[in-house]
């Protein structure tokens, strides 16, 4: 008996779910310490998908930074850009106006949808459910086709804007979407027949996972994944944003904590995130859906036509006497149009002139004019008409023209200080840090991700269950890389 | 198994700055002078690094403060714009009581250590390997101190302010890349000229 207990050794085995895995939701890799088939170890490495967005925040405007978020969850785009407008727009101080945060919450709870049809499709196709897979894919189709229609793009959408909305949505929207409200709950029933009774279903989710209250709150989950261990806390009624203090709906609960619990909490917000949109709809009061602020947003471009429609045969006329010939015009013109010496008056050639606007941007003399309709007048007629009236919509136009120049070459100034908002994007709680040092750029912009801090209560989760478990984990905790790596 | 659906209807907890004071009270030669900041209601503490492991047990502990979830912890660089370079921010909530309050301790360049807290909040395990990842903050008392973003052997702090935005030039990049530069162009010896 000795020589047989000799000759059988065990150890530990080291396995490694290497980046490139059906499984993992993105770039994940795992090491699995396992003794036999029970696991003692895990130790995530993530990073395969570190873009520096955090650094690139950095160097470019608020606004520049706005198509940045879309490619962080890319599974609910909506959802990041509205938790970046909501933040930005509280340290610049200005409010959305209140249609355009009706229609924020709207395509809200439809990224929420979208979110949750993709984690069920993946967490039930990996743990053996495939039908589920392509009914929820054929579902998503239909809410990106929604999508397209509001805004033009699938996936990365960049819709709201800091201020409010991109464009308005049209009755025709509202009608395919409602026709969507009204088909989709059978479906739900449809993804509920097939696991939420199911043996295998039950057995490979009951009781894996398990996290209690305290411990699902130290570790800083946010959620549904902390939700699922019986935890009240929503960002949405917590601090309500949009418009979710004037609508009714409840938040899902769980009791056991485990893979089971987050799964019911999840499928509960389908029904919720269905409720909020019919009343959405139900409440969308008119008005415009850009705020009317001039320095930190973008002016509409229906007022700019006069001035920057090519049709109209603009000229640029430089007056003489308030000319002071500090030359800034001259430099900022692209083509060289603009000749003159120092501290004499300059003159625009208008044969080579593009009508482009740099030059009237700079002057700060206000010796620059836009004659409007004066292209090809000779001098004293364009002094002439600069005499008699300019018509209202010019005038608006060009003064929209410049603060449109200014937004552009400075980005929105915001105030000094430091601030943190948070949102609840269908995967937990998107908090950003922004410290601001008074330019356009902000001077730290942190994102904190749901993603990130639920891959690495990974470990906890894991330990002391079998390997076909850490699928059910990755599943539950809903991460995906993009979100994680920043 | 039962999952329960309920209102939440939170009262409001502390406002910001009795929190901010209650920290003063308790620990005042922490908190540096003019150290209480607000901005659109949301007041930040600015302390010395020297007792931070107490303050945040003393906030995690205390039974009207509870502050049971760490929201969020990053560093800032602060290069020419502050005496002290780095700041470790603390963004903590109370779940229980519905308050919150950011802790913004100073780390000099000269000495950049600070004290871990995951023995209070075990979340903030990543997010201090992080911190050191991009600013190159050590955090004493944390279990694994190591890369988590970037390469491990990579040189250098990305998200401090003197590190280029592009990345090195290419002759000091990262091994893993020059390395598999350099094997191409052995590689293109078999390329097919058809």
């Amino acid at each position: 008996m000795e020589e047989v207990e000799k000759i059988l050794e065990t150890r530990e085995l080291n396995v490694s779910m290497g980046p490139q895995h059906p499984a993992t939701h993105g770039v994940l890799r795992l090491i699995l310490d396992l003794d036999g088939e029970r696991i003692v170890k895990v130790t995530p490495h993530v990073g395969y998908l570190h873009r520096g967005i955090e650094k690139l925040g950095e160097s470019l405007n608020y606004f520049q930074a706005l198509p940045l978020t879309d490619r962080l969850d890319y599974v609910s785009a909506m959802s990041n850009n509205i938790g970046y407008c909501v933040a930005v727009e509280k340290l610049l101080g200005i409010e959305a106006p209140k249609r355009a945060k009706f229609i924020r919450t709207i395509v809200g709870e439809m990224s929420r949808i979208a979110n949750h049809l993709l984690w069920l499709a993946t967490h039930a196709l990996d743990i053996g459910a495939m039908t589920v897979f392509l009914y929820c894919f054929r579902d998503r189709e239909w809410i990106l086709e929604l999508y397209e229609e509001v805004c033009g793009a699938r996936l990365t959408v960049t819709y709201p804007r800091i201020g409010g909305v991109r464009n308005d949505i049209s009755q025709q929207f509202i009608d395919s979407l409602s026709k969507f409200l009204d088909e989709f709950p059978s479906r739900i029933l449809e993804y509920e027949t097939l696991i939420d009774q199911n043996r295998i279903w039950l057995q490979r989710t009951i009781g894996i996972g398990v996290l209690t209250a305290e411990e699902a709150v130290s570790w800083g989950l946010t959620g549904p994944t902390l939700r699922g261990s019986g935890v009240p806390y929503d960002v949405r009624k917590n601090a309500p944003y949009d418009a979710y203090d004037q609508v009714e709906f409840e938040v899902p609960i769980g009791s056991e904590g485990d893979v089971y619990d987050r799964y019911r909490c999840r499928m509960h917000e389908f029904h919720q995130s269905i409720k909020i949109i019919r009343q959405c709809i139900e409440k969308l009061p008119p008005g415009p859906v850009m705020a009317d602020e001039a320095k930190f947003t973008f002016p509409p471009k229906d007022a700019m036509f006069p001035v920057t429609h090519p049709t109209k045969q603009h000229a640029f006329y430089i007056q003489e006497k308030p000319c002071k010939g500090c030359g800034m015009c001259r430099r900022a013109c692209p083509v060289g149009a603009i000749t003159g010496e120092k501290k004499k008056p300059h003159k625009i050639n208008q044969d080579i002139c593009l009508v482009c606007g740099n030059c009237y941007a700079t002057c700060k003399f206000k010796a620059l004019f836009l004659v409007p309709g004066g292209h090809g007048l000779s001098e004293e007629e364009m002094q002439k008409i600069l005499e008699s009236p300019i018509p209202d919509d010019v005038a608006n136009a060009s003064k929209l023209f410049l603060d449109h120049f200014t937004y552009v070459k400075k980005g929105p100034v915001a105030p000094k200080g430091e601030l943190y908002v948070a949102t609840e994007v269908p995967k937990g709680e998107l908090g950003f840090y922004f410290v601001s040092d008074g330019t356009g750029k902000p001077f730290r912009m942190r994102l904190r991700s749901p993603s990130f801090i639920h891959a690495g209560a990974l470990p906890r989760l894991c330990v002391g269950h079998l390997v076909a478990d850490v699928i059910a984990n990755i599943g539950t905790i809903d991460i995906v890389l993009g979100e994680c790596d920043r | 198994m039962a999952v329960v659906e309920i209102r939440i209807n939170p009262r409001q907890g502390m406002q910001p700055n009795e929190i901010a004071e209650k920290i003063k009270q308790e620990f005042p030669e922490q908190v540096i002078d003019e150290g209480i900041v607000e901005f659109r209601d949301q007041v930040s503490v600015i302390i010395k690094r020297d007792m931070l492991f107490n303050i945040c047990k003393y906030l995690h502990d205390e039974a009207t403060l509870s502050f049971d979830h760490l929201k969020d912890l990053c560093g800032v660089d602060y290069l020419n714009k502050k005496e002290v370079r780095f700041e470790v921010v603390y963004t903590l909530y109370s779940i229980r009581h519905h308050h919150m309050i950011r802790l913004r301790a100073e780390v000099p360049e000269s000495d950049p250590k600070i004290q871990s807290v995951t023995q209070i909040w075990a979340g903030a395990d990543w997010h201090e390997r992080e911190c050191f990842d991009m600013f190159g903050i050590t955090f004493s008392g944390h279990p694994d101190m190591r890369r988590i973003l970037m390469p491990n052997d990579w040189e250098g702090y990305p998200l401090r302010k003197d590190y280029p935005l592009k990345g090195p030039e290419f002759e000091n990049d990262w091994k893993g890349f020059t390395q598999m530069v350099e094997r191409s162009k052995e590689l293109r010896e078999f390329e097919w000229e058809g």
